[in-house]
């Protein structure tokens, strides 16, 4: 149970612990490097899960106070909008 | 601390040239960025590499650059997957006007060797089936444009780079650059200052503020591009289909997610990249009038990330007579991920002294202090 490949951070990119903690040993030592090169944050949700797991996770690895671990900058939209509701809405 | 060559963004342009430098033999390379790994224009692009433009010069820096990217995965010894996918550009004319100017532009392609096509509705209408048959008149294509991942290009060139000896840090910000007798000789940050005798500027969106800091006088600006990302689906869309009269570029990448980008023709100058729902609205407007179909798709998300404008839509890739030891790569105009591997190259060849890879009077800065008018590049969103 205690394989990192079988701990799920991200449940919209599929991304694992394991993942993670390789990618942290390459040197991507921030949420926005993490972001970047596992995509962690880009799906839907936009790291409502998986945010503050790598940000507990983060502060551990590199022994810092949890509150300097930065999460990345959410961005619009909160929730999916279809591009042809988006249409519809705009005032004629 | 003393360096041989200070590299000011770590961006796609920054990396390129570190790698080419240190492959040829260059020792003691340093590369400084401001901010986190691709936290400027590099890691907001869309991405997009294409040969179909319709100055000789851009057609040239692009059909050279794709050359590369179609070995870089080799060529880097890359691990991980820079995810290039060649499936061609569709670029949609929608005006007589525009398909005129498209036949001029492949038939300049085609003599530089670009295997651009004029395609008719129903020829483009077989590569893309979901578009809007009366959103455009007729359209060409290219079957060696495509796309890559722009966060793990990045990487595969700084892993590379890395490897031959190349340094980096981020997080730290160039704060001045020292100059005395018309040579540069140092860079102060705010951690440290450097000893050394030659600065690259590849500060993306930050090339001018680097430009001033060594009295060198840049024609370059900045302004927010804004894309949006949708959820993931099955693959149904090879090419990039692009528009310079809709404006509006949309792809779907191998994440199985659409990007789409356009430009705001009011948009003001400035380092601002905030998102804003005037893009959202005429983005949807435009993108379910050309593909109906992709009214179905949730936005996910959306971005803004800033072009380097220089007066003709060209990149400055070159020194400077006026100082010595000052190189330049920025106004690049929205571009400068896919000519990167020439940037790299072209730079690193000029520093050298050495014979260059094609002919680059046409990328000095000295150019905009000529009389005559210059050619400005029109195949832009």
């Amino acid at each position: 149970m205690n394989d990192k490949s079988n701990i799920i951070i991200c449940r919209c990119e599929d991304i694992t612990l394991a993942q993670i903690d390789e990618a942290i040993d390459n040197g991507f030592t921030t949420f926005e490097d993490l972001k970047r090169i596992l995509r962690v944050g880009m799906g839907p949700c936009q790291a409502n899960t998986c945010g503050h797991l790598i940000q507990m996770h983060l502060a551990k690895r590199m022994k810092q106070s949890i509150e300097d671990v930065k999460t990345h900058k959410p961005r619009p939209m909160l929730i999916g909008v279809k591009l042809k509701d988006i249409v519809d809405g705009i005032d004629k | 601390m003393k360096k041989n060559i200070i590299i000011v963004g770590a961006g796609i342009s920054g990396v390129s040239i570190a790698y080419n430098l240190a492959k040829k033999g260059v020792k003691d390379i340093h590369v400084v960025d401001k901010s986190y790994f691709t936290s400027g224009a590099t890691g907001r692009c869309g991405a997009g590499v294409r040969s179909q433009w319709a100055t000789p010069l851009n057609c040239l820096l692009a059909k050279k650059s794709i050359d590369f990217f179609e070995q870089a995965q080799h060529i880097l010894e890359y691990d991980d997957d820079i995810e290039f996918k060649q499936e061609g550009y569709l670029i949609l004319a929608t005006t007589e006007k525009e398909a005129l100017q498209f036949q001029a532009n492949v038939k300049l392609q085609n003599r530089l060797d670009i295997p651009s096509k004029y395609l008719s509705k129903d020829e483009a209408l077989k590569i893309v089936p979901h578009l809007n048959p009366d959103a455009f008149i007729a359209a060409t294509y290219c079957k060696i444009d495509g796309h890559l991942n722009p966060f793990k290009m990045t990487d595969a060139y700084m892993q590379a780079a890395k490897r031959l000896g190349v340094t980096f840090s981020f997080f730290e910000e160039v704060l001045d650059i020292h100059v005395e007798n018309h040579q540069v000789i140092g860079v102060k940050t705010n951690k440290q200052i450097y000893e050394t005798n030659i600065v690259i500027n590849a500060a993306g969106g930050y090339s001018k503020e680097i430009g001033d800091m060594a009295g060198i006088d840049i024609p370059v600006y900045s302004e927010n591009h804004e894309i949006l990302a949708t959820e993931p689906i099955e693959k149904m869309q090879g090419p990039m289909v692009m528009s310079f009269s809709k404006n509006i570029y949309c792809q779907q990448v191998p994440h199985g997610s659409f990007l789409m980008g356009r430009s705001d023709p009011y948009v003001e100058k400035g380092h601002q990249i905030h998102s804003t729902w005037q893009f959202l609205d005429e983005m949807a407007k435009t993108a379910t009038h050309i593909m109906p179909l992709l009214g179905n798709l949730r936005v996910v998300r959306q971005w803004g990330g800033s072009y380097n404008m220089s007066p003709d839509r060209q990149p400055i890739i070159s020194g400077t007579d006026e100082l010595n030891g000052f190189y330049m790569a920025c106004g690049f105009s929205g571009h400068g991920f896919m000519l990167a591997p020439m940037t790299g190259l072209l730079l690193a060849e000029m520093i050298l002294n050495e014979p260059t890879s094609m002919d680059v009077t046409t990328l000095d800065i000295k150019r905009f202090k000529q009389q005559h008018p210059i050619e400005v590049e029109k195949s832009v969103v």
